[in-house]
């Protein structure tokens, strides 16, 4: 059986969410031990080292100020010096999976499976893994062929811990077989988001509007209910791509992460980018009119409507008392 | 700046109710509408924004079938310069990987300084962009929703990270960018402009042209295929207020007052 490997992202040495789920992920294709490979430098390192070291067995520690920020085009490098041929190796699908997987993969030279939801069967050949298309509308089992090795992202919160971490595992020094560190992309700094007009992570009560309120006019009729309810009006994506509404009313991994006690999502789909953004259990009423959308699966009240008759009407309901 | 960007045919998620067949081997296609994918769009309009600025030609690339030729004229009434379609049937049932590899060789036919794809398809791999990238050996970024020229040998680009962060980079050409949306507003496109290109003739590209072995691409290289579409099993999921229009929403408002949202 080929070997594993899980990509460990952290943030100044906190371990990501993700560290566990890799670990459990990577026992669905097999029993066999999990090596973690953890990347940057000094004490953060050490830090993040010793939190791996509860989840897995074996981690492999790469120190280098090369490594203080984690460029995906650097890491390839590294892991295609690290990892024998014919490995298997997990990384979360967030935006660094996203740049490193597909090109590691070619130069591994060896299968390659995103944004992994669930792992139904494997063997040294294959595995049979769930994807989904078309916006969540449609799940797929793909067959991935594994015998040469594979890269697999793994999409965040897929993949649960359920058991206390306590591997006990070794650390290794393996900054000596990082091998060349150069790139052609060279990491400048991060630029911090701005923040907007209201804070929409202190509202208790969030109007969501999504791609489903079809005009940049039809934003009033949101904020009409939520003035009427004393809610704050947030939104998806496409909103904010289209510059209806500002980035920092935007709700999902890219955009804030929101905690309200109840949240009206109108005409949104439910992508996993966008509750990856909205945490601590709320009370979700999704209004959208196919009765299909994912976020029905998801939501705890759902109501097949046109959200553009049906917020006004709400909303004067609510005016009446 | 000589520009190639990667579009892609798709059914289009938010004009259709995407239904999988009863027997799961693929969606229903009746009806399906196509349009180009959406992150797609975006890339064309940095690349035409980018040569207004610097000069250049902007190239659209395709691989598909004879219909996948629509989505390049579209690209090309935005602005683009000229379209190429990949198309044999040998590509047919490739990967992601495949793919890559048949825009690997059109993209080596040309002297090209950027290639740019869009983050994502229908498909939600985001893939493309980096295989072609390290199948060249060329840099690649992606996420981009920030472009800045350099001093030609190299760029300034900001990537989407977690939080609506912007990571910088300095990233030397040629290189290869995969595009987020919000980047631009990409320019509408009426059916004005694509009469005009309609005529424009658009060059179409075999496995011999490009001199790929057939293995090497379609089903028969694919290492990643698909078994089934399925209906996953849901948890307990919505429940759905019936009834009328005012019944739900009387039935919302008491729900809303129970659980907090309306005083
Ligand atoms: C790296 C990355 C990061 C991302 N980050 C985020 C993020 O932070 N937040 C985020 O939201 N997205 C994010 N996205 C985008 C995400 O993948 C989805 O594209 C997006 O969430 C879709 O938004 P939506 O649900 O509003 O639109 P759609 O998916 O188009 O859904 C619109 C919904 O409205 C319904 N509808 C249409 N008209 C009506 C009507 N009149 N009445 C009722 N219902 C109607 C439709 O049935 C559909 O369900 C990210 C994507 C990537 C690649
Ligand atoms: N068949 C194709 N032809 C041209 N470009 C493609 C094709 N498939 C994917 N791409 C490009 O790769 C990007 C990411 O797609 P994917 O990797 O399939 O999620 C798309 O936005 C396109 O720019």
């Amino acid at each position: 059986m080929a070997q594993l490997f899980a990509y460990i992202a952290h943030k100044q040495g906190v371990l990501d969410d993700s560290a566990a789920e890799l670990a459990v992920a990577a026992a669905k294709l097999s029993a066999d031990p999990v090596t973690a490979i953890v990347t940057g430098s000094g004490a953060e390192l050490d830090t993040a080292c010793t939190a791996a070291a509860a989840i897995y067995p074996a981690v492999w520690k790469f120190d280098n100020a090369a490594l203080a920020y984690p460029n995906a085009e650097i890491i390839r490098k590294l892991l295609v010096n690290a990892v024998p041929a014919g490995s298997l190796v997990l990384i979360a699908h967030d935006t660094f999976g996203m740049d490193l997987g597909p090109g590691l993969s070619i130069k591994l030279d060896c299968a390659y499976a995103a944004d992994v939801i669930g792992i139904d069967s494997a063997d040294a050949t294959a595995a049979v893994l769930v994807r989904q298309e078309y916006a969540g509308m449609a799940h797929a089992h793909m067959r991935c062929d594994i015998s040469k090795g594979a890269v697999l992202t793994i999409r965040p919160g897929s993949f649960q811990a359920t058991e206390t971490p306590a591997a006990g595992g070794q650390v290794q020094d393996k900054s000596g077989e990082a091998g060349d560190l150069s790139a052609n992309r060279r990491f400048l700094e991060v630029v911090q988001a701005e923040a907007g007009d209201v804070d929409i992570t202190k509202s208790d009560v969030l109007v969501s509007v999504g791609r489903g309120i079809e005009d940049q006019e039809n934003i009033e009729i949101a904020e009409e209910l939520a003035q009427a309810m004393g809610a704050v009006v947030s939104c998806s994506r496409p909103i904010v791509d289209a510059k209806w509404l500002e980035k920092s009313r935007q709700v999902g991994t890219s955009g804030q992460t929101v905690k309200p006690k109840v949240y009206l999502a109108m005409g949104i789909s439910g992508s996993f980018q966008h509750l990856g953004g909205l945490k601590g259990s709320p009370f979700i009423v999704a209004v959208n009119k196919n009765p299909k959308t994912p976020i029905f699966q998801v939501a705890d009240v759902g109501i097949v409507e046109d959200i553009l008759e049906f917020i006004p009407e709400l909303t004067e309901k609510i005016q009446e008392g | 700046m000589e520009i190639l960007v990667c579009v892609k045919r798709v059914p289009d998620t938010a004009e259709n109710e995407i239904e999988v067949k009863a027997d799961g081997t693929d969606i229903e296609q009746d009806d399906l509408v196509y349009s180009v994918n959406e992150w797609d769009n975006y890339a064309v309009e940095e690349a035409i924004q980018i040569r207004d600025k610097v000069g250049g030609a902007v190239t659209v690339v395709t691989v598909g079938d004879d219909e996948a030729e629509e989505v390049l004229r579209r690209e090309m009434a935005m602005g683009a310069d000229s379209g190429i379609l990949c198309s044999d049937d040998a590509f047919e049932g490739s990967d992601g990987r495949g793919i890559a590899a048949i825009l690997k060789a059109e993209i080596e036919k040309g002297k090209y300084d950027l290639v740019l794809t869009g983050a994502q398809a229908d498909d939600g791999a985001g893939q493309v962009g980096g295989m072609v990238a390290a199948m060249l050996d060329w840099p690649y970024a992606s996420l981009v929703n920030k472009i800045e020229a350099g001093d030609g040998g190299s760029i300034t680009v900001g990537r989407e990270i977690e939080g609506g962060n912007q990571e910088m980079n300095e990233i030397q050409l040629p290189c290869v960018l995969s595009i987020q949306t919000g980047i631009n507003e990409p320019r509408y496109v009426g059916i004005r402009g694509i009469r005009k290109v309609a005529s424009v003739e658009i060059p179409t590209h075999g496995a011999a042209d490009l001199g790929l072995a057939a293995d090497a691409v379609g089903a028969a290289g694919a290492k990643v295929k698909r078994v089934d579409y399925f209906m996953p099993e849901l948890g307990e999921g919505a429940e759905i207020l019936e009834g009328s229009m005012e019944e739900k929403i009387d039935k919302l408002i008491e729900m809303l007052k129970a659980k907090g949202g309306l005083k």
